[in-house]
């Protein structure tokens, strides 16, 4: 019974929270709401027996990737309303829920009908975290090795697209040259070029 | 009960949900955040899958799933500030550049 | 033995692909030896194999096999039986002698490589159709010298008037040939074959009705080729062309594939009398109605063009009597004093720089004796004079007339032969004897004789269109082993009748012209006489012609073109590409560069995969 309860008022939470994301027209509502819907959506997890993956989302989540968008937030001009325009809003309206009730077709169809096979069968005795550890390492190795490529490769991009000057070593310059000169780029109080 | 089905319609609903948002927004940013709500739907049904099928692989699927949207959130603004830095808004219909 | 009938057929094709190489180029006098040399190397070969079929076998080789589809089986096969031997040496000394004349005719004219070429390929065309040993092999050569003469007859082809009879004389044989087809289909329905010898042998049995069927539409073809009646204005026409292809095509070679036609399916006709009395009944209707048409004209080329469809008439009065070895023989006789007479036309207009009226030439004599001295045999030998070849010929076929009791057949062709005599002669007093016009109209005009190579070409058709009449013996013993020989039932007395009365009227005719001529002619006020307009005018034929058949086709054509082809077949083509593009120009919008407009587009894609997904996937 909790957990019919639990389910359906974090469905109801969670669907509230990405609905104001979407329909808002204040940037930081929409992105407060995110968050809020990031850390219902970990109860879900946490609901289905997957620990690890709900701590996980609760982490990396509303606290690294929201903590990133927040960060982008400051710098655009967040006070202003965005002004959206949309020329048929039926169409939209219609695709989506099409595609929804397609969507629900398509996957609940083979796993209501017959069952698939397991291939990676629960060990009743371990729990949730140590479980995912031994897979992992053992059956994921090779996905594990090729996300942490991309992660590292992501933090390239982003130190390249961050724009700093390469050329200038703050740290290996002497004392006295050191001024803010160096550190043009960063001022937050410079207008943003116009685009004719 | 809660069978699986109760998962899938939700997981499918909040799909839509982020895709409705990516169809409507104009401002770019906002087009990030209804990308990500579209990965987290597909997140509880993965999770949901494997709970009810005892198999860990969903979970596994998951978690990959939440790394490689932080990556993509990373490089993602990053663009995103460079542009706004260009085109001086993030407005999708003043960032048009092609004559159509 | 094989050997030499390759050789005879494809020396000719060599030398044309010879000349050929040279096309692009300035003349090379290479271009015309080679050739030539290549044709007497064919001759030669033509006259062995002769030797060879006297005894009366039969040279065959069968170079691969053609079509053969279901039950129709066609080999590219060559036979030299007698028939085919007489018809390929005097094709093949014909060619050469015209080949060694057309190095000095055509020595100034900036087309000489091409000529050669166009020539030798015509001679190949047709070997191939009088050696080939059926009919659809016979057909390739039909339509190869029908091609041939169109590209010599509009050899000149910035002259206008040379194209449009060039063209004349190929639709007129196209047109014809259609009835050859569908006597060939006919042929084929009936027998199963189209080999000669397999035809042949099967005639019999075939149903006569269809029968005359078929040998009507092979007639049919045969009229076209041959210039009969009404298949006749492209003959006169074709004198565009340049002489030495006048000589070799009209005179010798091409129109008489009608007659070779004819003959070679002897059983055929044979077998349908009727077909055959029409045949004759038309031969001497076109051989007076064209010696009509020679007696009044000026040109020069048109009167002896005139003369050759006159002669064709006689072949075909001979082959419909039956007695297709006297179309033979007067075709290989008329070939040597045909061309003999056109080569020396065409001396004649060198000398008088392409001047064809021959009211305005006289007094030729002194300057050309040569030239002068051959024209005169061999129009000896047309009227028929005895020893002359002609007379053998064309006397045989009178007697074969009065022979078989068709007295109005035999009347007409004596009159006909008196004709012939009055317009041959009129031809040769207007030219070489008499008041020299030419000094009035061209005061410049120095005319003098041709070279002595043409001269050298042209002695070989003198010294044949003497003596070929003495052939007749041995023509007859070689053709009896192929065909059967018809010789009329008439008693000594009444061939010498014959013979004296004909002899007696071409003479008188000959003695008139001579006398009329020499006192200056007829008077001018008998050109304003109707007959004279009539025959001037070849019976206004072309005229009607134009009227009623080209001017509706013309137009016809036009209504086709203008309202079918381009309003209707090209507006579906046009509307089909406006379709593209117009859609292509509206979905150019999807690639706008908006972002949020290519979401959208992206969703809808995502849409319809699903829906198909959906309606084909495997679970229900």
């Amino acid at each position: 019974m909790f957990e019919q309860l639990a389910f359906y008022v974090f469905a109801g939470l969670t669907a509230a929270m990405f609905l104001i994301t979407v329909t808002t027209k204040n940037i930081l509502y929409s992105m407060s709401s995110l968050a809020a819907g990031m850390i219902f959506i970990s109860g879900f997890f946490f609901i289905l027996n997957a620990d690890f993956l709900g701590v996980v989302q609760i982490v990396v989540y509303a606290g690294a990737v929201m903590a990133l968008y927040a960060f982008g937030m400051m710098f655009f001009d967040s006070a202003k309303e965005t002004n959206e325009k949309i020329k048929n809003p039926k169409n939209i309206f219609i695709m989506t829920v099409v595609i929804a009730v397609l969507i629900v077709l398509m996957i609940s169809a083979p796993i209501t009908l017959n069952r698939p096979d397991v291939s990676m069968e629960l060990v009743q005795n371990m729990q949730n975290p140590q479980a995912i550890g031994v897979i992992l390492f053992t059956k994921y190795l090779i996905p594990f090795e090729m996300a942490s490529l991309m992660l590292l490769i992501a933090m390239i991009a982003g130190i390249i697209l961050a724009g700093k000057k390469m050329d200038i070593s703050a740290t290996t310059m002497d004392d006295e040259n050191v001024n803010m000169e160096t550190f043009e780029e960063f001022k937050l109080t410079s207008e943003p070029k116009e685009h004719k | 009960m809660i069978s699986i089905n109760h998962y899938l319609i939700l997981s499918a609903m909040l799909f839509a949900i982020g895709l409705f948002g990516v169809i409507r927004r104009k401002n770019l940013l906002m087009l990030f955040f209804a990308t990500e709500i579209m990965l987290n739907s597909v997140n509880i049904a993965l999770a949901a899958i494997s709970y009810f099928t005892h198999d860990l692989t969903g979970q596994i699927f998951a978690f990959f799933i939440i790394a490689i949207a932080a990556s993509e959130v990373a490089v993602g603004l990053g663009f995103l500030i460079l542009m706004y830095k260009r085109m001086g808004s993030l407005d999708l219909d003043n960032l048009q550049i092609m004559k159509g | 033995m094989e050997k030499l009938l390759y050789i005879t057929l494809f020396a000719p094709l060599v030398g044309s692909i010879f000349a050929a190489l040279f096309g692009g180029c300035k003349k090379n006098i290479l271009a015309g030896i080679v050739p030539s040399a290549l044709l007497f190397i064919g001759t030669i070969a033509a006259l062995i194999q002769l030797s060879a079929v006297l005894d009366g076998q039969v040279i065959s080789a069968t170079m691969f096999e053609w079509i053969a589809s279901g039950n129709f089986r066609v080999d590219f096969g060559f036979a030299a039986d007698q028939i085919s031997v007489v018809m390929m040496c005097v094709v093949t000394i014909v060619s050469t002698l015209v080949h060694v004349y057309s190095i000095g005719y055509m020595s100034h004219d900036e087309g000489f490589n091409r000529f050669f070429s166009y020539l030798s390929l015509f001679v190949f065309s047709m070997l191939v159709l009088v050696m080939s040993d059926n009919f659809l092999g016979l057909f390739i050569g039909w339509e190869g010298v029908g091609l041939c003469s169109w590209l010599l007859i509009g050899f000149w082809y910035k002259k206008p008037f040379a194209t449009w009879a060039a063209n004349e004389a190929f639709i007129m044989n196209r047109v014809a040939d259609l009835g050859m087809l569908v006597g060939i289909f006919i042929i084929f329905w009936q027998t199963g074959s189209l080999k000669y010898t397999e035809v042949f042998a099967l005639v019999k049995s075939i149903d006569p009705a269809i029968l005359s069927l078929a040998a009507v539409f092979l007639f049919i073809g045969a009229m076209g080729k041959s210039a009969q009646f009404p298949f006749h204005t492209w003959l006169a026409d074709a004198m565009e062309g340049p002489t030495p292809v006048s000589a070799l095509i009209h005179a010798a070679t091409m129109v008489t594939a009608g007659v070779y036609l004819v003959v070679r399916s002897h059983e055929l006709f044979a077998l349908t009398p009727d077909v055959s009395f029409f045949i004759a009944c038309l031969g001497t209707f076109v051989a007076a109605f064209a010696a009509t048409m020679g007696l009044v004209n000026r040109d020069l080329k048109r009167i002896v063009a005139y003369s050759t469809l006159s002669q064709l008439g006689y072949m075909f009065v001979a082959a419909g009597l039956g007695a297709y070895w006297v179309a033979l023989f007067h075709l290989m006789t008329h070939a040597f004093f045909k061309a003999l007479l056109f080569l020396g036309a065409g001396n004649v207009m060198h000398a008088m720089h392409d001047e064809l009226d021959i009211k305005k030439m006289g007094g030729l004599y002194k300057p050309m004796r040569g030239t002068a001295i051959m024209m005169i045999v061999a129009s000896v030998a047309l009227a028929g004079i005895y020893p002359l070849a002609g007379f053998f010929s064309k006397d045989k076929i009178l007697e074969v007339a009065f022979g078989t009791h068709h007295y109005i057949l035999w009347a007409m062709l004596l009159i006909t032969a008196v004709l012939t005599a009055f317009y041959s002669f009129r031809l040769i007093m207007l030219v070489f004897f008499g008041r020299e016009n030419y000094k009035e109209h061209f005061p410049s005009l120095h005319p003098h004789e041709a070279y002595w190579y043409m001269l050298a070409a042209m002695s070989p058709l003198a010294v044949l269109a003497v003596i070929a009449g003495f052939f007749e013996h041995s023509l007859t013993a070689l053709l009896e082993k192929a065909m059967p020989i018809f010789h009329p039932h008439m008693s000594t007395d009444t061939v010498m009748m014959l013979i004296a009365v004909t002899t007696v009227a071409v003479v008188c005719s000959i003695s008139f012209t001579l006398y009329k001529y020499n006192k200056g002619g007829f008077s001018a006020e008998l050109e304003n006489t109707f007959l004279y307009k009539l025959f001037y005018n070849q019976y206004y034929i072309p005229e009607f012609y134009n009227r009623f058949l080209v001017i509706p086709y013309t137009k016809l054509s036009e209504f086709a073109w203008k309202k079918v082809d381009l309003k209707i077949i090209d507006f579906v083509v046009d509307t089909i590409a406006l379709v593209i593009y117009k859609s292509g120009e509206k979905s150019r919008h999807i690639q706008s560069g908006n972002l949020s407009g290519m979401l959208r587009w992206m969703v809808f894609g995502l849409l319809i995969l699903i829906i198909f997904a959906a309606l084909y996937s495997p679970i229900k």
